[in-house]
């Protein structure tokens, strides 16, 4: 189980709450279906993801990555216990959206590097590795019942 | 896998600011690198790598004057990068999955420092990039 030290917790929640949750998220999701886009398999229905612009701009993108990123704040209330937290929800990415875990530990990433460019100088190695601790507990949490 | 001309643009573009800051820019993704992932210090047990060593400016200014020769030879990165590929894939012989690592911790480096540029076209590019410099390093491994 992922063990997050005072300062890690410190760290994640500081700048937590200086996240614009929908923009971010938004922007998360886009990058994620631009930069990788063999991940748009998961979203036909969405509409136009034919360039990049169309992506970053696509309306249901930024209401879905408004949704994800929401739900990764109820990672960061529940630091200690990110499997019980996700427990339902990794049923469901399993179960019903048939979703590679792998996907998670990509999408991982874009927000570390979108916080990054967010938050420049103040994304330190030591504030950057405890959100990649988080990303990679939320990852395995969401894989955990996996089956 | 390779980069369309699109991307090519971007990155040569980049490059001129990127190169501008090069050492602190190689040096802050090492000591991203090893923050985030302990593990590669394994690497380097030779080395004093706390965070702003001579030995971490040396090695950061050595990896991103690497990727600079590939940047000059986008369309022939493995003939620029043949030497290093020897080089890591006998001498080195670093694990394959460091290099998404490294590479990672370079796009950091890089959305912090230059966030505007940093569109997602841009973010795109230097993934690719990155992904092929790694798969020239590790094309020798076996």
């Amino acid at each position: 189980m992922v063990h997050f030290s005072a300062e890690e917790k410190a760290a994640i929640t500081g700048l937590w709450g200086k996240v614009h949750v929908e923009e971010a998220g938004g922007e998360a999701l886009g990058r994620l279906l631009v930069v990788y886009p063999w991940t748009q398999r998961f979203f036909d229905n969405f509409g136009n993801l034919s360039s990049a612009s169309a992506i970053m701009g696509n309306p249901k993108v930024k209401a879905h990555g408004k949704k994800v990123l929401t739900s990764f704040g109820d990672a960061i209330k529940n630091m200690d216990n990110l499997k019980g937290a996700f427990a339902k929800l990794s049923e469901l990415h399993c179960d019903k959206l048939h979703v590679d875990p792998e996907n998670f530990r990509l999408l991982g990433n874009v927000l570390v590097i979108i916080l990054a460019s967010h938050f420049g100088k103040e994304f330190t190695p030591e504030v950057q590795a405890a959100w990649q601790k988080l990303v990679a507990g939320v990852a395995t949490a969401l894989a955990h019942k996996y089956h | 896998m390779s980069l369309t001309k699109a991307e090519r643009t971007v990155i040569l573009s980049m490059w001129d600011k990127i190169s501008t800051q090069a050492d602190a820019i190689g040096t802050q993704a090492l000591e991203r690198l090893f923050a985030s992932y302990p593990q590669t210090k394994t690497y380097f047990p030779h080395f004093d790598l706390h965070p702003g060593s001579a030995h971490l400016r040396m090695h950061g200014a050595k990896v991103v004057a690497a990727l600079g020769e590939a940047v000059k030879s986008i369309d022939n990165i493995g003939g620029a990068l043949a030497k290093l590929s020897e080089l890591h894939a006998y001498i080195l012989r670093v694990d394959p999955v460091n290099f998404k690592l490294l590479s990672h911790c370079l796009l950091v480096t890089v959305a912090s420092h230059f966030p505007a540029d940093f569109t997602a076209d841009a973010h795109t590019a230097w993934d690719k990039f990155l992904s092929i410099v790694s798969a020239v390093l590790t094309e020798k491994y076996r």
